[in-house]
């Protein structure tokens, strides 16, 4: 029978499929469950897993292992290849032995990233393969074809699944395992030492590998082409391809389609065949118009009498994800057939507006609430992504700035330069410290800028799944490790004021953020309270007692903590609540008491 | 045979043990089968849409709009906010307890929870409307709303399995200390649809 899996498990049942040795990930939706998947079978399939600690890392340690002959993955969200960019453009040159297999996973919509960068892009600039699976079956195909075309080529080569396949589960087909020779070991050789002159040379030889790579593409059974009747033809690209299915269904219209899933280089035989069809040819794509472009380089190249439109002429939209009812209306609109009518859908009601927010009893609304306290209105917070990134909706209101991993504190450096008599406090996470966080704060202290760091320690990386970071004890599959000691780490780095707070403690906690705002130079507050979410021992639950409460509304305008609503004026406190006791703690009638 | 399901809730509700639930089924019985669900910020409390379909002939797995044959909704008002996915004459079965979300607390919206009844009420004719998280706190712990709601949808035979074969899936999906509860919160879930 055929096994129900989610697009990134079958990615991970590929690699194993595929006789991966070594895997390295840092998490980063909607990519983290191919790796949590890859680890759960670490063990008994003798694969080494481990997450790193940022991309760039993961990147180069599979490289490591490439290069000694293994078959090696690592896995990332879209902008994690920006962290991981170094090392990839000039591994491009260098290339690898044993398969690399990079699974990138883009995030159009954006559903939870901060950017809609296209990967398929970034491949072209490295000039890498790129395979854009349409379904998990698929996925879990090219995942094992995709080791396959590393080594022939001798070049990593990009998995690149959007959230559309990622978080999708089908029935899917599982193949058997492939028996891999054991890793011959890393061989000295001067190739692996990169100079400009080699690089020169290299760059030669990954230019001509383009073309060896476009012959391998086009032989694959991801593109194919089915042609009915007409001049009118249309590129379908990854998930694309299955809104356009379902869409001409809908219509009930019979065009030719080309099914393109490997985007760069372009089976250009497969294509040009198929535009030399036709006359009018639509391309829908998600993103950036990655196919559209090379389509129209080999049109004009080819003096091909063609119009061809998909982003240009505005059929398909540039920003957010693709979906049924969008192609619908683009393909109607470019073959002029009526679209089906739509059902009227009656006007909602006023709705009740519900965005993502901290859990109730998280820490990291504690240690907010306690450097509002402390710092005023004026302080700036700049901050960071994770969980804490929450922190920006109301009431809290406590974050004004977030670009990207780790630059909390560089941001807020660069504020001090501008106005250096304003207090600035910087927010970050423990797996966000790691991950690119240390090097800010060695920048700022050496440069001496005069900012509070609070480094929110839940002791997890929370908001993409709670994996570990080198901060615990545990590693990816769980075998014991010494988890360093981030207050050791930052006085190490200079840093002359270091305050650890439990932020459940409000008053501890504010005295803290008062002390290391107050302080000439860089100073860390570490807000030490593990998440919410994995805290198994609750403590006393709290409930509000009516006779006491004045009604101020102080707990629930202060925290906005979703276990506390308001019924008939007042507060209540529902099932969710942890007993994390902050709200008792701000209560100014002390109506907010342990359930006894 | 094509059946499309969406399910809305709020983040943390189980929405995504139910679709998987619902499409471990449809495999088991021989269907094709593809889900999409919402995995990342939105758990938090967030706005959540599973999407399952099962069938012959498969793409996609996000529902377009006006296709879906049900509408299984965790919570009164995100089950409105699916409306439009429903086809016509599509079917909803619905819990009409709330999660009140920060910002009715705040005052920067509100949740007008008779209003939201009544227009669910008067807008859909095939309607189920019944207090799922009660019975699910009845069964042992209101986390097993989601069950409810399943063995409720299992009752109505739209489904292209028996209640039985839903019941194992369900037992099989959850730890086995959880068995009993989750027995429990199926079946009445299931007999709510009786009356
Ligand atoms: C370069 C990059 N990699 C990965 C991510 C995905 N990501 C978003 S938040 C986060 C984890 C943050 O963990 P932590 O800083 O400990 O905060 P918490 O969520 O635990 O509060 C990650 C990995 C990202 N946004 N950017
Ligand atoms: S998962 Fe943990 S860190 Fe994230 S909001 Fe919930 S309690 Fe806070």
């Amino acid at each position: 029978m055929k096994k129900l899996l989610m697009g990134n498990e079958a990615i991970a049942y590929g690699a194993v499929e595929a006789g991966v040795r070594v895997a390295t990930a840092y998490p980063g939706t909607p990519s983290s469950e191919v790796f949590a998947a890859l680890a759960a079978m670490a063990k008994e399939n003798g694969i080494y897993a481990e997450w790193s600690i940022n991309e760039k890392a993961a990147l180069e340690v599979a490289a490591g292992a490439a290069y000694a002959g293994a078959r090696a993955m690592v896995t990332m969200k879209q902008v994690g290849l920006n962290v991981a960019a170094d090392p990839l453009m000039t591994l491009a040159y260098i290339g690898v032995k044993g398969g690399l297999v990079l699974v990138v996973a883009d995030d159009p919509g954006p559903h939870s990233s901060q950017n809609e960068q296209d990967t398929r892009k970034f491949a072209q600039l490295a000039k890498l393969p790129v395979l854009d699976p349409a379904a998990p079956q698929e996925a879990k195909d090219m995942t094992v074809a995709a080791f396959d075309i590393s080594e022939e080529l001798g070049l990593p080569v990009i998995l690149r699944p959007t959230t559309r396949t990622c978080h999708v589960c089908q029935d899917v087909e599982l193949g058997e395992q492939k028996n891999t020779p054991e890793p011959p070991g890393f061989a000295k050789d001067s190739r692996w030492v990169i100079f400009p002159s080699l690089a020169f040379k290299r760059h030669r030889w990954l230019n001509k590998q383009q073309e060896a790579a476009r012959n391998i593409l086009e032989s694959l059974p991801f593109n194919s082409s089915e042609y009915a009747e007409g001049d009118v033809g249309v590129v379908a690209c990854g998930v694309a391809y299955n809104y356009v299915k379902e869409a001409l269904g809908i219509l009930g219209v019979e065009v030719s389609v080309l099914k393109i899933g490997t985007p760069y280089p372009l089976p250009e035989k497969l294509a040009l065949k198929f535009l030399q069809r036709h006359r009018q040819v639509l391309v829908v794509e998600e993103q950036e118009p990655v196919v559209e472009d090379q389509l129209i380089n080999l049109t004009w190249s080819n003096g091909l009498p063609l119009k061809l439109s998909g982003k240009r002429g505005g059929y398909i939209p540039r920003e957010g994800e693709l979906d049924v009812d969008k192609v619908l209306s683009a393909l109607a609109k470019f073959i002029g057939t009526e679209l089906p009518r739509k059902q009227e859908n009656e006007v909602l009601p006023p709705m009740p507006l519900r965005t993502p927010v901290l859990c109730a009893g998280c820490p990291h609304r504690a240690s907010f609430y306690a450097f509002k306290q402390a710092a005023g209105n004026d302080a700036i917070f700049t901050g960071d992504i994770g969980c804490y990134t929450l922190g920006n909706m109301p009431p809290l209101n406590a974050m004004d700035t977030c670009l990207c991993m780790g630059a909390s504190i560089t941001i807020a450096s660069g504020l001090y330069r501008v106005e250096p008599e304003r207090k600035i406090a910087a927010f970050l996470g423990d797996s966000t410290f790691f991950h690119t966080g240390i090097a800010g704060l060695v920048n700022a202290v050496h440069n001496k800028a005069n900012i509070t760091v609070v480094i929110l320690d839940n002791r997890s990386t929370a908001m993409t799944g709670h994996q570990p970071h080198p901060g615990l004890e545990w590693t990816a599959t769980g075998e014991p490790t010494n988890g360093l000691d981030i207050t050791k780490i930052v006085k190490a780095c200079g840093v002359e004021m270091v305050r650890v707070v439990d932020p459940y403690d409000l008053e501890t906690a504010k005295q803290a953020a008062g002390e290391a705002l107050d302080f000439n130079g860089p100073a860390v507050v570490i807000m030490r309270r593990e998440c919410a979410a994995l805290t198994r021992k609750r403590q006393a639950l709290r409930q509000v007692d009516l006779e006491t409460c004045v009604g101020c509304g102080m707990c629930i305008d202060e925290l906005g903590c979703p276990a506390i609503i308001k019924q008939d004026g007042l507060p209540v406190i529902t099932n969710t609540c942890t007993g994390c006791g902050v709200c008792s703690q701000i209560c100014p009638t002390g109506a907010i008491r342990e359930v006894r | 045979m094509n059946l499309n399901i969406v399910i809305t809730g709020v983040g943390g509700q189980g929405n995504v043990l139910a679709s998987r639930i619902l499409a471990q089924a449809a495999v088991e019985a021989g269907y094709k089968v593809r889900t999409s669900e919402a995995i990342g910020m939105a758990q938090r409390e967030g706005m959540v849409m599973s999407h399952v379909r099962m069938g012959e002939c498969l793409y996609g797995a996000v529902i377009p709009d006006g296709k879906a044959d049900v509408l299984l909704g965790f919570e009164l008002a995100e089950t409105i906010r699916g409306l439009p996915k429903l086809n016509k004459k599509g079917v909803v079965i619905a819990n009409k307890s709330c999660v009140i979300p920060v910002s009715a607390a705040l005052g920067i919206s509100s949740y007008q929870r008779d209003k939201l009844t009544r227009y669910l009420q008067d807008h859909v004719n095939n309607l189920h409307l019944f207090d799922a998280t009660a019975l699910a706190a009845q069964a042992g712990t209101v986390k097993a709303t989601n069950i409810v709601l399943l063995g409720a949808l299992a009752a109505l035979n739209l489904l292209p399995y028996t209640c039985a074969d839903l019941l194992n899936v369900v037992l099989e999906s959850v730890p086995s200390k959880f068995k009993d509860v989750n027995k429990r919160a199926f079946e009445l879930g299931y007999r709510a649809m009786e009356v």
